[in-house]
């Protein structure tokens, strides 16, 4: 129960086409993520599949049921929303148990569901409380217990945590994690940060100007891109791109990953200046601009001492660099 | 304001002093003069009501000349019935035009905002015949009708301003927990824009009170005669009884006076904390 089948699904606003197309099939259990820059489509396809916006064509089948027609609350899935979107007026309570109530369940099975989904949030305390007397983070609990006792088919979450700041961020997404260990629901998951995507998916769809570039686990993403954007997207810092010619390779772009360079003082592939370097602690990230392959990132783990102005030779990993052809696909 | 400086704070607070006194003079004035005789009022009109001056004679006049309670209470019924459809269809309307996509859209959102421009007493003739063909003609309705018509284009033009920052995410929260739209509209929307409806409700109110055109024209009988148009009756052509006009007018402030106190609570009273982020 929770398997999603998206056919050929086109939106357009206008003259403008947003989604151009998207075929995806998602099984039960599973947890995906969408992942894109801003403007690729991700968050509209996630609001075709709740049923808020219409497609244009195309159609959303939810647990084998085309759903294409049917309202948001018949769908029988469940949305946590970036900004919280918490009823102001309801307590905790009442804002979980509100789709319930408006569904026709009986009320001891509202208090009961309620009862395991705070449980699991620890928002016990705050049952009574106004979504005005709670923290950022809370209201964010609050907002996913208001989806769990829906025990929906389908999660959809819509960038839950680009509200929340950076402890609270990671602190949650470990519940995320493990809400979706103990619930085994299929949950679909938006966001713009690949450290949330890679962190948290089984699948990841890459998105951008409304089309899929690939679909794939995290690590299958990492290691083998299917082309130029995915490759860049994936990753933290940035891959390196360098202009074949410049190489005198056939390849249009060479692409390496800062992790996957070494650095020596005295010889190596491509000699630069260190333009500036980042201590991290854990690792050191060191901007080079060298000759051949002009400004490239490398990535060290450790500590590295390494004084801008100085000179430093850079040597990527053979085995893992990628070539990609004139139309941005990975050459093998 | 991190420098604060003495000579400042004396400036601004004596500039805001200086206009508060310019706006309530008028207002000091026709009170003070209200409480005073004929004489007082003409010998002196700058002055406080002394022991020798004071005279409730233009209240009782007001009182016991003419129905005033009654066209109180037509001026009441005619500036709340008004608003309350105002306020109503204004903000149905602006939800529907910030809320919905639909062909024709903005061109019904300016055609809906055109009445801010033309005012409605240039079709004060077709009004009437319209209001005499309907057999309207001296009833409150009419009233009704012709200021909620007049109240609308502003109230939309302003709601759906304030409509389109409510949150996305709270409405399509409603949707997915089942909620019709009219929920949606009276329960989540309606509560978050409370404070711009407050001042949507202060400018259709005080217009719509102080008007004299529409009941001189539409409804000037006994019956549905409002305070303004009731005050008139004591300008006459040779004699104007000032002391009872005053009166007249001094009461007329306080009915508005209250709806202001309330809507303006509402203005400062800011509820969307704890909606969103």
């Amino acid at each position: 129960m929770g398997s999603l089948k998206i056919e050929n699904v086109k939106k357009a606003f206008g003259p403008v086409e947003v989604l151009k197309g998207i075929n995806l099939e998602v099984t039960d259990g599973e947890f995906v993520v969408f992942v894109g820059p801003s403007g690729c489509g991700k968050s509209t396809l996630l609001r075709v599949i709740a049923g808020l916006e219409d497609s244009t064509s195309g159609r959303v089948v939810i647990d084998g049921e085309d759903v294409s027609a049917t309202p948001p609350a018949k769908r029988g899935i469940a949305m946590v929303f970036q900004t919280y979107a918490l009823y102001p007026h309801l307590t905790v309570k009442n804002n979980m148990g509100l789709g319930l109530k408006q569904a026709g369940t009986p009320t001891a099975e509202i208090e009961r569901r309620i009862g395991i989904a705070s449980s699991m949030l620890s928002l016990e305390p705050y049952l009574e409380r106004r979504p005005a007397e709670l923290s950022g983070g809370q209201r964010q609990r609050v907002a996913i217990g208001r989806a769990v006792v829906r025990e929906p088919k389908l999660f959809l979450f819509d960038e839950p945590l680009s509200n929340l700041d950076a402890a609270l961020r990671v602190n949650t997404r470990l519940e995320i994690a493990q809400l979706h260990r103990r619930l085994k629901a299929t949950m679909i998951y938006v966001t713009h940060d690949q450290v949330e995507a890679m962190t948290l998916a089984d699948k990841i769809v890459v998105l951008n100007a409304g089309r899929i570039e690939q679909i794939g686990g995290p690590m299958e993403l990492y290691n083998s891109p299917a082309n130029e954007f995915v490759a860049g997207f994936i990753g933290s810092p940035k891959m390196n791109f360098i202009d074949g010619a410049r190489l005198g390779e056939t390849a249009r772009t060479i692409g390496v990953r800062p992790e996957h360079l070494t650095v020596d003082p005295k010889s190596g592939s491509w000699k630069g200046t260190v333009v500036h370097a980042e201590h991290l602690g854990a690792d050191t990230n060191l901007y080079l601009d060298c000759e051949k392959a002009g400004l490239i990132t490398v990535r060290i783990f450790g500590v590295y001492d390494a004084e801008p102005g100085a000179t430093l030779y850079a040597t990527p990993d053979p085995a893992k660099t990628y070539r990609f052809g004139a139309d941005g696909k990975v050459l093998k | 304001m991190s420098t604060r400086s003495l000579p400042r704070t004396i400036g601004a607070h004596a500039i805001l002093l200086t206009y508060t006194a310019i706006a309530l003079f008028p207002v000091i004035l026709v009170i003070m003069n209200s409480f005073k005789s004929r004489a007082g009022i003409f010998g002196a009109p700058l002055t406080p009501p002394t022991p020798k001056t004071f005279d409730l004679i233009g209240y009782s006049t007001v009182i016991g000349q003419g129905d005033f309670i009654h066209y109180f209470q037509n001026s009441l019924v005619v500036t709340v019935a008004s608003l309350f459809f105002v306020l109503l269809f204004g903000a149905m309307a602006a939800f529907a035009l910030s809320e919905y996509r639909f062909r024709g859209n903005s061109l019904m959102g300016l055609y809906l905002a055109l009445g801010i421009m033309i005012p409605i007493r240039l079709g004060t003739v077709a009004i009437l015949q319209l209001m005499v063909a309907s057999g309207l003609v001296n009833t409150l309705t009419a009233l009704i009708l012709v200021y909620t018509a007049q109240g609308l284009p502003l109230a939309i033009f302003i709601l759906s301003e304030f409509m389109k920052q409510v949150s996305d995410d709270l409405k399509n929260a409603g949707r997915i927990d089942g909620l019709s739209e009219y929920t949606i509209f009276f329960r989540l929307v309606l509560p978050l824009v409370r404070p711009s409806m407050a001042t949507v409700a202060v400018f259709t109110m005080i217009p719509i009170w102080n008007d004299l055109w529409f009941p001189l024209i539409l409804a000037p009988s006994e019956e549905t005669k409002t305070v303004t148009l009731g005050a008139q009756l004591f300008l006459g052509q040779f004699v104007t009884n000032w002391n009872a006009i005053l009166a007249a007018l001094s009461l007329a402030i306080m009915p508005v006076l209250i709806l202001y106190v309330i809507f303006s609570r509402q203005l400062i009273r800011g509820i969307t904390s704890g909606a969103v982020k």
